[in-house]
């Protein structure tokens, strides 16, 4: 906490070094959807406490890259490491329990409510009673600002709102890290800014974070390093400032352009 | 017109039909549960990753539907304990249900099957990304959704199966159509008799109905968008 707090006043250049330990280790990795290569020779680690923003043009392998952090991608080359363990099937659960993700659906559970939504995988994976994980889905959900919509289905509430929710179930399994997969890209306008504050909270917490996203505004608050994506490569990562007033490469600055006129 | 209005009023209104349509109601009672775990288990192994068994699931289906149900019932009745020099020879009404319910269990099986690959790949997904195991994630968020879609199907097939018992009449179970082929067998009033018959099924079929729509009522709960509550 003090540490995300102090480091946030430092110069961005130093950000990185004064992290933590490396918590994923993606190294060579390829993944490929039958001829498809849609990632190759990935590798890049990312530290404790780091907010790690990937970009890219679509079918760039981003979230892919993302989804194959927590397997529900599986890399067919390469390793990756998530707090020092390898994943694979045996360590499947294991590492799920302690990375969280967001999706662009939502993926709320439509049967339950947004309070059941919260309760249902600390009951089931951490072995919590049915009061402690209300107690918990009840603060995680009114840290994203929605207690009073607790009752209700997920259906009742706008997509905003959906997606807070959303949030709040990850954070309640107390993840050490967390994954957003273009987590507004499925709103309106009016309420990308009430998901991306509440993003901004998390990451001013410390939360170790990877994001897949096209707001750029956000990637430049908040993140330590921006991952540029084409064509199943990393293209070119930096921080965002450096990343997106310099860019080295004409794949980059075409995307940025596309992006910011769009 | 050959039609005895009186004959026609009075076979209605007694009681003559009410014990067979009790046969009925509560076959397929019994008939459409086991029907339903059997289908519940084969929809199951047919979306999980056990191999051998899902070609076994497969066979009992491919098989079950290419072969009448009147078929069936006789293969119970009278096939089995033929094969079987006696020793395994069901009364009627075990024979009866037996050829229900496994035929039941083929239909339920494709409807569990497709309610299951109907539930959003993003629920599992969800489900994988909290860490659920396969029995949390299929108990907890998979079948209850898979459920609501089988619902209306289901439906379906309890009335499909409510007229399915007349064919029971082969084996003398005495149900609605087997009490009327015995009144005009010795009346010969086959208009009359056929009507009320028609009657009785229409209004076992139609009140059915009825339950079914509250059962759907009861499981939109929650689900506005599926259901347009």
């Amino acid at each position: 906490m003090n540490q995300a707090l102090s480091t946030s006043t430092a110069s961005k250049a130093d950000v990185t070094a004064s992290y933590g330990d490396p918590v994923i280790e993606i190294r060579d990795v390829q993944k490929w959807f039958g001829s498809h290569h849609a990632l190759k020779d990935i590798s890049m680690t990312v530290r404790r406490g780091e907010k790690v923003v990937v970009c890219g043009p679509s079918g760039s392998g981003k979230s892919t890259l993302i989804r194959c952090i927590n397997g529900l991608e599986r890399h067919q080359g390469g390793t990756i490491e998530i707090e020092g363990v390898e994943l694979v099937d045996r360590s499947l659960r294991g590492i799920r329990r302690e990375v969280g993700m967001v999706f662009q659906s939502f993926n709320l559970f439509p049967h339950l409510t947004i309070l059941e939504n919260c309760m249902l995988a600390p009951m089931e994976s951490r072995k919590l009673i049915r009061k402690e994980a209300s107690e918990r889905a009840m603060e995680y959900l009114s840290r994203v600002r929605i207690g009073e919509q607790a009752k209700k289905y997920p259906s009742q509430l706008s997509g905003g709102q959906q997606q807070r929710a959303a949030i709040a179930r990850a954070l309640c399994m107390e993840p050490h890290i967390m994954l957003f997969d273009e987590p507004t890209s499925a709103l309106d306008p009016e309420m990308i800014s009430e998901v991306l504050d509440t993003m901004t909270e998390l990451a001013a917490s410390g939360m170790t974070m990877v994001c897949v996203t096209h707001e750029m505004g956000f990637a430049e608050r908040i993140a330590d390093r921006v991952v540029f994506m084409d064509d199943g490569r990393i293209a070119e990562e930096g921080p965002p400032a450096e990343l997106f007033r310099q860019p080295k490469t004409e794949r980059l600055s075409s995307f940025l352009q596309r992006i910011l006129t769009h | 017109m050959n039609f005895d209005a009186d004959y026609f009023w009075n076979l209605l209104l007694s009681t003559r039909f009410l014990h067979p349509a009790w046969i009925v109601v509560w076959m397929v009672a019994v008939s459409m549960t086991i029907g339903i775990a059997l289908g519940a288990i084969g929809g199951i192994i047919m979306t999980s990753a056990i191999g051998p068994l899902k070609h076994v699931i497969r066979g009992y289906v491919a098989l079950i539907r290419g072969i009448p149900v009147l078929v069936q019932i006789i293969f119970w009745y009278n096939g089995v304990p033929a094969l079987t020099g006696g020793a395994i020879n069901p009364p009627p009404f075990v024979a009866g249900i037996i050829a229900l319910a496994i035929n039941e269990g083929a239909y339920m099986t494709e409807i569990v099957r497709s309610g299951i690959t109907a539930v959003e790949r993003g629920q599992r997904e969800a489900s994988q990304a909290l860490s659920l195991s396969y029995y949390s994630t299929m108990r907890r968020v998979i079948l209850p959704q898979a459920i609501r879609i089988a619902i209306p199907p289901t439906g379906n097939q309890v009335i499909n199966m409510i007229k399915n018992t007349s064919l029971l009449f082969a084996i003398a179970i005495p149900e609605i159509f087997a009490t009327g082929t015995n009144i005009f067998s010795v009346n010969f009033r086959y208009f009359e008799v056929i009507a009320v018959v028609a009657i009785w099924y229409i209004i076992l079929a139609n009140g059915y109905g009825l339950i079914q729509k509250a059962i759907e009522r009861r499981f939109a709960r929650g689900r506005g968008s599926l259901f347009g509550t």
